[in-house]
């Protein structure tokens, strides 16, 4: 017997709860208003990182542990991911965040700057010493929900775009827009930016460290660089803020100032839902089933959360991130 | 203990509420560190108005009294209106009154905060000015109308301690009256612990706790040590000396031979 379950929300959390039945053998629709994969959603303008190591610096151990399994999932439904590996930097004044981080997390080697430079030859004359995290991976992210959207509907199920039918019992993947269910769940405003700059060659991401202001690069390939990310406490998606903007793209400028030269392809922004703990949950609330609260984790985490949502869908299981609300 | 324009605070600490890894973490912190005064910034942490608010709940949900900061503001008129927002914000006349004057040392600026403490004290507010050890800035503050001190112990975030203990001691011999609370620069629990033995009448502090890798754990620490100290002060510490002082008699044996 084949059970059919409804999903609303075709972000990367709908999107992989969907594969995931559908790779178990159930039957679903998947509904989002928006269609397929789009800048409505959060998880458009994710960074993209499978870096559980590096996460650990600030989020707890559950976090590290479900995030190593992320670039398997990813990859065994279709998705290219890059093996590169995470490369973690600070400049001179804040060489003590870098200790301060290797203390923090774990699987990581120290890079003097002929290694780094083996690695990352831009960057080898500008920084002397790394935090070098090999068993980390990167993807990107609009290739990803649109590799996961298009596999499912070889498999028969398309986005649909009306509203789901009404029903009391559905998985619910909606991120920030379950606020008006989930009460205690709240956005943590990102901005990022995309750039174009083809004369720095970075093969990984690039955490450069900073007691204010940490930042990212992804590299997606052609000499385009995701940078990003602030974290506000805002449900606001709508708007960047100049402070950001700045902040952000002077940290890139520290970083190297050939990105003084680069092109601004996009300013992206949106709130990731979050709960209190900064942990995504499974939360069963009168017949709904919710995913939600993957903060700044979704592709890292929403591999294992949709695990666990099909292990209770299926089987009943109360997972680890399993929670019960009361409506 | 001192008392705060007129408020009496359960204890001598004051926990900011921004950089913890996540807001069930930064709750608990507070809940083991048994602070008495949540300080928020308003322009960094999180967005004002409705886009902020779940935040603002989570600060509200603490118990504890909130100290807004102009954190963030590099010019007098940036913090008046800053300060304004904030009064709405949280239904408070409490403002500590933060206004840099360099970007890289988070350094306040002397003048311009005496000239927004000035607008803020005429408008009602009940200002806590974060200023520097200078003696002819507090006597400037304490003129505009400030009931109470804020001199930094190191720059923000620094976590050095107290970086001039002369200075720090002159300041409150000069004026015993006013309550005072070390703000910025404290990294460890030692560093409060001092604070208090040399009289001051609170610290504030965030990156030491929120930083810390199990903020909980370190919010606790300090919360011992701000006892530990005020205790201290209070039993009346023994003068430093120049020699060592046996406590055992010395009758029958040969000494300053």
């Amino acid at each position: 017997m084949s059970r059919e379950f409804t999903i609303i929300g075709a972000g990367v959390a709908g999107l992989c709860v969907a594969t995931e039945l559908v790779s178990r053998g159930a039957k679903v629709a998947l509904h989002d208003t928006q269609g397929l994969p789009g800048p409505a959603s959060c998880s458009w303008w994710a960074g993209g990182m499978l870096a559980p190591f590096c996460e650990g610096e600030a989020a707890p151990e559950a976090v590290v542990r479900l995030g190593r399994a992320a670039a398997g999932w990813w990859q065994g439904h279709g998705v290219p991911v890059t093996h590169n590996g995470t490369l973690v930097i600070a400049l001179g004044r804040d060489r003590q965040e870098l200790d301060r981080f290797a203390r923090r997390t774990k699987d990581h080697s120290r890079l003097d700057a002929p290694a780094i430079a083996a690695l990352e030859p831009d960057l080898g004359e500008r920084f002397s010493t790394a935090l070098f995290y090999a068993g980390e991976a990167h993807l990107a992210p609009r290739e990803a929900l649109s590799v996961l959207a298009a596999r499912l509907a070889q498999n028969g199920v398309a986005i649909n775009t009306d509203a789901a039918p009404p029903s009391a019992s559905h998985i619910d993947c909606r991120g920030l827009a379950a606020r008006d269910s989930l009460r205690d769940l709240r956005g943590v405003k990102g901005e990022m930016l995309i750039l174009r700059c083809p004369q720095i060659d970075l093969k990984r991401p690039v955490r450069l460290l900073h007691p204010r202001i940490p930042i990212y690069l992804v590299p997606r390939g052609d000499g385009v660089y995701m940078l990003g990310a602030t974290q506000i406490e805002s449900n606001d998606r709508n708007r960047a803020t100049v402070r950001s903007v700045l902040e952000l793209l002077s940290a890139a400028y520290a970083l190297h100032p050939a990105f003084g030269e680069a092109e601004i392809l996009e300013v992206g922004v949106d709130a990731r839902p979050a709960f209190p703990d900064n942990v995504p949950r499974v939360i069963r609330q009168g017949g709904v089933v919710h995913a939600n609260g993957l903060f700044r984790h979704g592709f890292l985490l929403a591999p294992a959360l949709a695990g666990m949502v099909a292990d209770h869908v299926l089987n009943g299981a109360r997972p680890e991130l399993f929670h019960e609300y009361h409506p | 203990m001192a008392r705060f324009y007129g408020t009496d605070l359960p204890t001598a600490l004051m926990l900011g509420t921004s950089l913890y890894p996540s807001p069930a973490v930064m709750a608990e912190a507070f809940r083991r560190s048994g602070a008495s005064v949540a300080t928020v910034s308003i322009r960094r942490e999180a967005a004002s108005g409705t886009a902020g608010e779940d935040f603002w709940s989570l600060i509200r949900q603490l118990g504890v009294r909130v100290l807004p900061n102009t954190a963030g503001c590099h010019s007098a008129r940036e913090a008046i209106t800053t300060a304004q927002m904030a009064r709405e914000l949280f239904e408070t006349d409490w403002i500590k009154l933060e206004v840099i004057g360099h970007t890289d040392t988070l350094q306040p600026d002397p003048f311009a905060l005496v000239e927004a403490a000035k607008v803020l004290v005429a408008d009602g507010f009940k200002v806590f000015p974060y200023t520097t050890e200078d003696l002819i800035v507090a006597e400037k503050l304490l003129d505009a109308g400030c009931e109470v001190l804020m001199p930094w112990g190191a720059p923000i975030g620094s976590g050095l301690g107290l970086t001039n203990i002369h200075g720090l001691k002159t300041l409150r011999a000069q004026f015993p009256e006013v309550p005072m609370v070390i703000d910025a620069g404290l990294g460890l629990p030692s560093h409060a612990a001092m604070a208090m033995e040399m009289g001051f009448d609170a610290v504030l502090l965030n990156t030491a706790v929120a930083k810390a890798g199990d903020p909980a754990a370190m919010a606790e620490a300090f919360a011992k040590a701000l006892q530990a100290g005020k205790l201290a002060r209070a039993a009346d510490p023994m003068e430093p000396r120049n020699m060592a002082s046996p406590s055992t008699p010395l009758i029958g044996k040969a000494f300053l031979s």
